[in-house]
Formats: C-alpha cells, sequence, structure tokens
C-alpha cells in the first residue's frame, strides 16, 4: 500500500517536472557531456556532425594556437582591470547613496538603468562616442587640448577602451547589490562606534568593509565569471574582435572557431579549457574568502 | 534607509551631491548620445562641433530603420517580441510545475536530483553552443523562431528561485487543503501561483529582458533576414552601414526604449530581484 502510494507520488512528480526536466536534459546536461567528447575526437565530419577517435589533439592544437594566446591573456587583462576597478566605484557609488542625501530615488534609478539595457545597442552607442573623427570623446578631450585618440582603431588603445565599457557595464548590477549588503548592515554597530568617537574612515575600515565581507567576496566570484565570459562587450564595441584581433576573448575565440572556420572540435577543446579555468579562479577565491571569514 | 550612515555637514552634503551627479551623467550620457543621435541629420552626426540636441528632430530616421529592404527593423522588432514573450511564457511554465515539485511533492530522490540540477549551472553556457547548435540543426529547426526558443524554456537557476519562495509557504495550509479534498494542481494554481505573484513577476521580467539581449545564440541559428531578431539586426546594421550613425543610434534606440519603459515601470521589481537572487548571467 504504502509502495504503491509513493510510486504515485513519484509519478506525479515526474509528470510536473517533465517539461522542465525535458528541455534541462536537451539543452543543458547532454550537451555538457557531449562538448566534452566532442573535444577528444581526433577526426570530426562536419556534414553530417559525427566525430570518431579519441585524443588530445584539439587540446594540442589550441594551446599552440598563437591567437588563443592572445585571448587568454586579453581575456585575464579584462578581468584583472574591470572586477576590481568596477567593485571600488560601485562601492564608492553605494556608499554615497546609502548617506541619505535628498534625491537618492532619483540617482538609484540613474545608476541602475545601465543593467537593463542591451549590450550590443549600448556598444554601438559607445563606438559613437569613441569614434576617432566625430566621436564626442575625443571632441571633449581636445577641450584640454589633448589630441585625438584612436580608441576603436589603434590595436594598442582596443582592450583599455574594451576595459572602460567593460566597467560601465559592469557597475549596476555591483551598486544594487552592495547598496542591498550597506542597508543590511544593523545600524546599532554604528552607533557603538560613535559613542568611542570614531572617525568616518574608522567605521568604514573596521565596521563597513568587514560587514559587507561575504558580499564582497560574492561580488568577485561572480564579476570574475563574467568577465572571463565577456563576449558581447567586445562585438558591441568593435562588430569583430577589433583591429588586427586585439581585443579578441576566449568566447569570441570558440565562436569563431565553431562558427567561421567550421572547427567543432577545436572549439568545443577551448570551451572546456574555458570552463576549467573559470572552475579553478571560482575555487580560490571561494577558498580565500573562507580562509578570511575563518580568521 | 541607514540612519547611522548620514552625513550631517552641509558642505560634505553638497560634495556628495556633486559626486553623484558627476556619477550619473557618466552613467546617463550614453543613453542621451544615442537618442539625441538618432535625430540628427548625417551632416549634424560627423560635425566636428559637439551638437547636443539636432535643430529639428529627424523622425525619418525612424521610418528608414523600420521600413529598410536589407536590414527592416520592423520584422526583426516583431520577431523579438514573439520570441521574447513565447520564452517568458513557457519558462514560467516549465518552472512554476518544476518548482512545485520540487517544493511540495514527495518523492524519492528528490533532493539528490535537484543538487544534480543545481550543479549544472556551473558550466558556463557559452560551452554548449556547440552541441546545441547541432541538435537544432538535426530537430531541422535552423534558422526558424522555435531555434531562438526552444532551449530557454527551462532555467534551473529560476527554479530553484521559485522553489525558495514556495517553501516559505507554510505545510499546514497545504495538508489543510489536501484534508479538504483540494488536488495539487489546483491548489497549486489557485494557492501557490498567485501567493508568488511577485516572485513570478520578477522571474518573467529577467526572463523577457534576457531574451530580448540575447546575441551569440541568435546569430548562430538564424541566416535569413525574415528570422532575425533585434541585436541581430543591429550587429549586420553596422557592418552594412560604416558611418550611418545616425541610423545605426535610431536602430539602438528602438532596441534599447523598451528596456528602459520596462525598467521605469518595473524598477522595484528588478532591483528586489538583483538584490534578493543575485539574478545576473
Amino acid at each position: 500500500m504504502v509502495g504503491q502510494n509513493q510510486r504515485k507520488t513519484f509519478l506525479k512528480a515526474m509528470l510536473y517536472m517533465l517539461p522542465a526536466l525535458v528541455i534541462i536534459a536537451l539543452f543543458v546536461v547532454w550537451p555538457m557531456f557531449h562538448t566534452l567528447r566532442m573535444s577528444f575526437y581526433e577526426d570530426f565530419n562536419i556534414f553530417n556532425k559525427t566525430g570518431e577517435g579519441f585524443g588530445l589533439s584539439s587540446y594540442i592544437w589550441v594551446l599552440q594556437d598563437p591567437t588563443f594566446h592572445k585571448a587568454l591573456l586579453n581575456t585575464f587583462i579584462y578581468a584583472i582591470v574591470t572586477v576590481p576597478v568596477s567593485i571600488m566605484i560601485a562601492l564608492a557609488i553605494a556608499i554615497l547613496l546609502n548617506s541619505g542625501i535628498r534625491g537618492s530615488k532619483f540617482f538609484q534609478t540613474a545608476y541602475f538603468l545601465p543593467y537593463v539595457t542591451n549590450a550590443i545597442a549600448i556598444g554601438l552607442a559607445f563606438r559613437f562616442i569613441f569614434h576617432s573623427e566625430f566621436g564626442v570623446f575625443n571632441k571633449f578631450l581636445a577641450i584640454f587640448g589633448i589630441d585625438a585618440i584612436n580608441w576603436l582603431t589603434d590595436p594598442d588603445w582596443a582592450m583599455p577602451t574594451l576595459c572602460i565599457f567593460g566597467v560601465w557595464s559592469a557597475l549596476a548590477f555591483k551598486i544594487v547589490i552592495f547598496l542591498a549588503g550597506l542597508q543590511g548592515i544593523d545600524p546599532q554597530l554604528y552607533q557603538a562606534a560613535r559613542i568611542d568617537e570614531a572617525g568616518k574612515w574608522k567605521m568604514f575600515t573596521s565596521i563597513t568593509l568587514p560587514q559587507l565581507g561575504p558580499i564582497m567576496a560574492y561580488q568577485f566570484v561572480i564579476a570574475t565569471i563574467n568577465a572571463f565570459k565577456a563576449y558581447n562587450e567586445v562585438v558591441g564595441l568593435f562588430g569583430d574582435d577589433g583591429p588586427l584581433h586585439s581585443a579578441i576573448t576566449m568566447v569570441y575565440y570558440m565562436y569563431d572557431k565553431f562558427y567561421n572556420a567550421n572547427k567543432y572540435t577545436i572549439a568545443a577543446a577551448s570551451g572546456v579549457i574555458m570552463f576549467l579555468i573559470i572552475m579553478v579562479f571560482t575555487f580560490i577565491q571561494l577558498g580565500m574568502s573562507n580562509r578570511k571569514a575563518d580568521q | 534607509m541607514n540612519d547611522s550612515m548620514k552625513i550631517e555637514n552641509r558642505w560634505a552634503r553638497a560634495f556628495v551631491i556633486l559626486l553623484l551627479t558627476l556619477g550619473a551623467i557618466a552613467m546617463l550620457f550614453p543613453f542621451f548620445w544615442m537618442i539625441s543621435g538618432s535625430f540628427k541629420t548625417i551632416r549634424e552626426i560627423t560635425s566636428p562641433d559637439i551638437i547636443w540636441w539636432p535643430e529639428e528632430m529627424q523622425w525619418d530616421n525612424y521610418t528608414t530603420v523600420l521600413t529598410m529592404k536589407t536590414n527592416p527593423f520592423g520584422i526583426y522588432f516583431k520577431n523579438s517580441i514573439i520570441v521574447a514573450v513565447a520564452n517568458t511564457v513557457f519558462t514560467l511554465l516549465t518552472t512554476i510545475l518544476g518548482a512545485f515539485a520540487f517544493s511540495r511533492l514527495e518523492f524519492k530522490g528528490r533532493d539528490k536530483l535537484f543538487s544534480i540540477l543545481l550543479a549544472t549551472m556551473m558550466v558556463p553556457s557559452q560551452m554548449y553552443i556547440v552541441t546545441n547548435f547541432i541538435t537544432i540543426t538535426r530537430m531541422n529547426l535552423y534558422d526558424s523562431l522555435w531555434a531562438q526558443i526552444l532551449p530557454y524554456t527551462a532555467s534551473v537557476f529560476y527554479i530553484y528561485l521559485l522553489r525558495q519562495f514556495f517553501n516559505q509557504i507554510p505545510d499546514q495550509i497545504y495538508l489543510a487543503a489536501k484534508v479538504d479534498g483540494c488536488s495539487d494542481w489546483k491548489y497549486l494554481w489557485k494557492m501557490m501561483v498567485p501567493n508568488a505573484k511577485s516572485s513570478l513577476v520578477t522571474i518573467g521580467l529577467f526572463n523577457f529582458i534576457a531574451s530580448w539581449n540575447a546575441y551569440l545564440w541568435p546569430l548562430m541559428v538564424t541566416g535569413r533576414i525574415e528570422k532575425r531578431v533585434l541585436s541581430i539586426g543591429l550587429k549586420y546594421f553596422a557592418s552594412d552601414s560604416g558611418t550611418d550613425y545616425h541610423l545605426m543610434m535610431a536602430g539602438a534606440t528602438i532596441v534599447v526604449l523598451p528596456l528602459i519603459v520596462i525598467y521605469l515601470v518595473f524598477q522595484k521589481y528588478i532591483i528586489q530581484g538583483i538584490a534578493r537572487g543575485g539574478l545576473k548571467g
């Protein structure tokens, strides 16, 4: 009797879960294994899309490809620059927004807006702003006597321009999270500090920062993962991977190998490498923040 | 508002407002410049001077962009709406059903299955596209709207979020309803779904926005003009018409404006959604 009931609930639960499970199995779980398998094929027929053999040749190819080195380097630069910079700016803005000034509702609306925007569309707007001839940014710099910079067409400037755009796009999300974190700090902590006549800076370093610890760790992990997956920002800003591929990222590399060069196994191998890098970084960062929390 | 963080000094306050204003300008300027550019003539847009606002607003830029033969944004707009709405409706359905099973129905292996699902969230979705492209071609869906809808009609993350909310509804209400002879199906739609309205609105909004902004996947699975969505249109537009920045800005505005409207109307839900679930990616 009990067994029959259990089977009945199980069947019912299966029916409820079926739509979600079918889609997730087909488009999430299966691709995980299949992409992994593809990355080890020695031979791949792109017409009937089947492969044969088992070996490391795709990985060796990717790891020896200078374009992949470039993509890897750029992705690291992008992460190392945009993650800390955007976190620091976002924290500063969140603290100002939380300081009880008038009009803070309006400011919040303004600062959160970029969160919902389309990276391709706003990338086009930045392309227009950064245009070397009639872009408003160069015109603005000209007021201070600074010569026009080829933000988008000079290979040496491509990464700095991408990083500026990357920081701008990443701010909104982080400000929201920090603001929520700041508002969650117990006001009594500050009152106690005030009785001790602690200065603003002292309060910041001894109350605000430690209280924001877990949120800070969360922001670093999420921001790093997102930075490693940068793609839309690149295409939005340059239309491709920048002058002389100077702004190519890992995802762009994978997409390019797959879609433009039809090298499916190479794309799969680079995807797996990307996944491994993201995993390693996530664990290092989580490990570091856990150790800090233990102290 | 956290009282104890207040700044009392009047000059300090003025300085904070100044800083925030400068920052807000930096955040909003790209939007302003895009909209202002979308109304300019080609001469105004390539002018060496800074022209803040066009002398006469060129609404024609929009009609041109919407009806261009090589890149008709009117068709793209319709496709984007269809894909985003269909995506959202299906996702909400699979999410509601899935979250209910994982939160209310007690079956063997439930928690194990759920942790396996959660583990899949660690894999970056960019890794799937190679295989999903093959799957979609095998299903004969290449170059269709379905190709853009189907793979995103279920999400582990949204099931996780809604399950959390469902779990907060006390068990007693469920058991009482069962005693009264209320079926699970009826209980879900009459009791749980209306209660979870604000969570569902948030999930729906995030899904709609994500679908509207999707780029890489739609680019891969579409070829013909008739099946393109707006993001893809912008890409082709930008490579077709090198310096027609006034038209490019009109196209970009068409893509961004619905998002701004959604944001202004549903700001509360969106901010709560980010703050609570850390929704991103």
